[in-house]
């Protein structure tokens, strides 16, 4: 039955609306796939009883012909601990909120339910998204399916995981800096943030409120098409959703890259990328030459500083969104606290981990008074200049830009946890595309010499999705990487 | 040396809109504990905030009000503080770019002085729940009800210079955010709150001295109270030698003393940033001006309104135009009856003599404003004497029955008919022999007396005036040679 697993998303459909397998045995084979690669880590939290149930209930539906109208009826999906699932245990991988059972959905599950799906688990990830290995999750690493003994990449790498191991066909992801894309590239899958605004944030953990933004992961372009279908559109509980039509986004991915001009930044060529990272990137580029793209030379000449920008903003947003963890109303409290001050001190002390400390002390820094100017105004003035160049490319240069998504393929489990700043560099790539809104995908396009899987970066102007779906797409189709599958998986 | 003082208020007004500022819970007051809670009022982990355009409108009110300028580019910022009763951490204001600035307002004094009073800004806010302490078991309560009611921050410029006067512009500002009923005013309640700034200088200084801030006013007689205290604390420091330093004082209106809170140096860090889940708030030319249609007369208004067109006395256009519901009230009465003197009368010196009688609010009174109108009506009109009207007004507020209905009842109705009155009047002549010789014979003081007869024989049922005449052509009628 495993192989079932194996399948895209329209063959799942297809196969349940004929009566070939039935939601249950779906949904227990992606069950049992979990529980057997434990080992893994991908999740916090599984829900067998629940799918169960669900998959039964979409079984009846399924009957009735609801297959139609709805994309993923009875198809298990597995979730990022961050996204508020009602009566399922979310914990944003934190000490913090480890026994927090929300009260209410985010609009991405009330989305993902409507479509059908069923939720078998929350996926690990870093502590409220700040990492970028999978590390830094109270509940221990993720463990790389190509190999066990490196990192998925971060801070989605549950499901990154979940996905490559063939788990579950789609998870859904964030990505503040590169949460999504980075993970998918280093798990050697599909991994696609939309445009910032495109999908509602409403019930979603917050980390950097004006750079989060919901994404998914899947095994092919046209399956993460699919669940950025799912999950657009305005949402009147979130301010910064868009009333922007969504496309369908499936079949208007389809048709010829014939004439499209791919930009490619020369500032994403640098010393620091890894050479079997860079030969293999500049390999799918005569790919999508030969598929008749025309490659450009384009300059994104504020790349350099995106890095030190996003590590202003991204901090300050965070230290003021996590200071609702307090331990008054939910989540972790410290014991027998001598007073106000003292429950505060070492809730906090307590509670967070290091990585999230680290960060809600830069944030705190730069919002002081007196710092303010220097560092958080700065920053903005710098990302409206990062949006700028990419502005300025796509309205003289290219339609889409392909670049590198990580200097480096997935490294050791705790090669550089010690390290930080060594951490922060591997968003280096994705960082400036968060800044500037826009979405961006990772397409699988390789591996190193260790057999590590290898992403090309794809970015489109905002709202564009469709030119990264039709991009991706052609792509794939002409390259070997497609559905490429760790072994024993 | 004469010192004067400089004073500055920091008006809080809550909003009496339906839901709250940034989500859609309840505001209403006296629910049971918790109960407004929604993800956003608890700060629930993905909680988002969504601006209430109610609240925006009330802001732009408060401003077209006070003659500010209202922002058309507006950013909400985040303050922040560790406290239970705020649930996020912060608190969602408005910081560089409040909605509305530099304003004035017409302060009256209460020495009849006018004033023109600098509004510095106006900004939206929301507000924190409530703490509970029990000192007797250590523990806090949390009350998260009020978290998140909009509230209106109201900043004036240093323009007030006693106790006296800070009084009467908080007295004018809650009466014009009564009349645009955007907030009840209640200051007991805590509705209406207010913190004044304060410093003092030699008379004939213009640079301004260290000020201090005094919280916990929260009544009228209290703003002046804690002022005179703390302004004769900083004269008495500095004419001892001493300086001011810049801090924050708590009133305590047990003592009527003021103590320091927290000086400069310990002033909290609320690391303020653009909330960057609110996206920048445009409001446009038109938007205003729809609300600026919604606004009712305001109270200076609507005072030279009753002075210059109806010519209304100065004192009983104060009167009038002290809240909304008494000029709203005058208003229609006045459409009734287009006498405004009488309905000014019948208003200020009746209908607020019985209710202070009665000792009954102005919203417990039966009579409507039609009835009062018509009632003054009903006198200018001559069907009933200004005598009547007095035991129909008792009618009136005994019952809230209309005047007409009362007149037929009680069967008062004035007999204007001359002929019917020309009956009364030549009964009343024959049986007066007498009375009537002496007036033939020049005593002409003696037709009062004939009136009155005809009245007391109509038990005052017939119209003073047509008796007048009448008796006055019947009276000449007997005079000889006629």
């Amino acid at each position: 039955m495993t192989e079932l697993l194996h399948r895209s998303l329209s063959e799942l459909r297809a196969g349940l609306d004929k009566g070939e397998f039935s939601s249950r045995e779906l949904v227990s084979t992606s069950l049992d796939k979990i529980e057997k690669n434990k080992d893994l880590n991908a999740y916090i939290t599984v829900c067998r009883d629940e799918a169960l149930k669900e998959a039964a209930a979409a079984e009846i539906e399924i009957k009735k012909g609801a297959g139609k109208t709805r994309p993923l009826l009875g198809i298990p999906v597995s979730i990022k601990d961050l996204i508020l699932t009602k009566d399922i245990k979310t914990t944003c991988a934190s000490k913090m909120l480890a026994n927090f059972i929300p009260p209410y959905d985010a609009t991405v599950t009330k989305k993902l339910k409507e479509s059908g799906a069923v939720i078998v688990g929350k996926t690990n990830m870093d502590e409220f998204a700040m990492g970028s290995s999978n590390e830094n999750s109270f509940f221990g690493p993720v463990r790389n399916p190509w190999n066990k003994e490196c990192i998925p990449g971060g801070s989605s790498g549950g499901s990154a995981a979940a996905v490559a191991a063939r788990l579950t066909p789609l998870s859904l992801g964030s990505d503040t800096g590169g949460s999504i894309r980075q993970p998918a590239s280093l798990s050697g899958i599909v991994g696609v943030k939309p445009t910032y605004g495109r999908v509602s944030r409403y019930g979603v953990i917050a980390f950097a409120s004006s750079l989060d933004q919901i994404g998914v992961f899947a095994n092919t372009v046209e399956d993460a098409a699919l669940g950025i279908q799912v999950l657009s559109g305005h949402d009147p509980k979130d301010s910064t959703s868009v009333t922007e039509a969504v496309p369908d986004f499936v079949a208007a991915s389809k048709g010829s890259i014939s004439g499209l001009r791919i930009g490619i930044p020369k500032e994403y060529f640098i010393e620091g990328l890894n050479s079997e990272v860079e030969n293999c990137i500049r390999e799918s580029l005569k790919v999508l030459e030969k598929l008749g793209a025309k490659l450009v030379q384009i300059s994104l000449p504020h790349t350099e500083v995106a890095l030190s920008t996003y590590y202003i903003i991204a901090p300050a947003e965070a230290s003021s969104n996590l200071a609702r963890y307090d331990g008054c109303r939910y989540g972790y409290r410290a014991e027998n606290p001598k007073d106000l001050l003292d429950q505060y001190c070492r809730t906090r002390a307590e509670g967070f981990g290091d990585e999230v400390k680290r960060r809600i002390m830069i944030g705190s820094y730069v919002l002081s008074s007196g710092y303010f100017d220097a560092y958080y105004l700065k920053a903005q003035k710098v990302r409206a200049l990062v949006a700028r160049d990419f502005t300025n490319a796509f309205a003289k240069d290219c339609d889409v830009i392909a670049c590198p998504v990580s200097p480096s393929t997935a490294f050791k489990i705790g090669e550089k946890s010690s390290d930080p700043l060594a951490m922060y560099l591997s968003d280096v790539f994705t960082i400036p595309a968060s800044l500037a809104g826009l979405p961006g995908m990772s397409v699988p396009c390789g591996f190193d010499s260790k057999g590590l899987p290898i992403g090309l970066h794809l970015i489109s102007k905002p709202f564009d999705e469709v030119t990264l779906f039709k991009t991706g797409r052609c792509y794939e189709s002409a390259s070997d990487f497609m559905n490429a599958c760790p072994k024993g998986f | 040396m004469d010192f004067e003082a400089v004073i500055g208020l920091e008006v809080h007004a809550q909003l009496t809109t339906k839901s709250k500022a940034f989500c859609s819970s309840s505001t209403q007051f006296g629910k049971g504990v918790n109960e407004l809670c929604d993800p956003v009022t608890l700060g629930l982990p993905g909680a988002l905030p969504v601006i209430n355009r109610q609240l925006v409108e009330f802001a732009i009110m408060m401003g077209l009000a006070t003659n500010c300028e209202i922002k058309k580019y507006n950013r909400f910022a985040r303050k922040h503080y560790f406290y239970p009763d705020l649930p996020k951490g912060y608190q969602i204001s408005q910081y560089e770019e409040p909605i509305c600035k530099r304003g004035h307002i017409t302060v009256r004094m209460a020495d009849s002085v006018v004033r023109t009073i600098g509004i510095t800004r106006i900004h939206m806010e929301e507000d924190a729940g409530k703490n509970i302490h029990d000192s007797r078991s250590g523990t806090s309560l949390v009350d998260l009800n009020r978290a998140g009611v909009p509230l209106l921050e109201i900043v004036s410029e240093p323009d007030l210079r006693t106790p006296s006067e800070a009084a009467s512009y908080l007295k004018t500002i809650r009466q014009i955010l009564r009349y645009l009923e955007v907030c009840d005013g209640n200051m007991e309640e805590g509705s209406l709150r207010c913190d004044a700034n304060v410093s003092v200088r030699p008379i004939g200084e213009t640079k301004f001295g260290t000020r201090t801030e005094l919280k916990n006013i929260n009544s009228f007689k209290f703003v002046e109270k804690a002022l005179e205290y703390e302004i004769a604390r900083q004269i008495s420091v500095i004419k001892n030698g001493g300086t001011i330093s810049q801090e924050t004082r708590l009133y305590d209106s047990q003592t009527g003393t003021t103590a320091s809170m927290r000086s400069k140096e310990e002033s909290a860090e609320y690391r303020y940033f653009p909330d960057p889940d609110l996206p920048v708030l445009q409001i446009n030319e038109s938007w205003i001006e729809s609300v600026r249609a919604l606004m009712p007369i305001l109270p200076e208004a609507a005072r030279q309104k009753l002075i210059d067109t109806y010519g209304l006395s100065d004192y009983d256009a104060g009167i009038l135009t002290s809240e909304r519901k008494f000029i709203d009230y005058f208003t229609k009465a006045f459409e009734v009856s287009s006498n405004a003197k009488a309905v000014s009368n019948w208003l200020t010196s009746e209908l607020f003599g019985f209710l202070n009688k009665e000792a009954m609010t102005f919203e417990q009174n039966k009579v409507t404003a039609d009835d009062l109108g018509l009632l003054v009506q009903l006198i200018d009109t001559e069907v009933i004497s200004g005598k009547m009207a007095k035991t129909v007004f008792e009618e009136m507020f005994a019952t809230g029955k209309s005047p007409k209905k009362i007149i037929e009842e009680k069967g008062l109705k004035q007999i204007t008919n001359p002929e019917e009155i020309r009956k009364i009047a030549n009964q009343v002549i024959d049986e007066n022999v007498s009375q009537l010789k002496a007036y033939l014979d020049g005593n002409e003081r003696l037709f009062g007396y004939f009136v009155g007869q005809a009245m007391k024989a109509s038990n005052g049922n017939i119209s003073p005036k047509v008796a007048n005449d009448v008796i006055k052509e019947e009276l000449n009628k007997r005079k000889p040679g006629k």
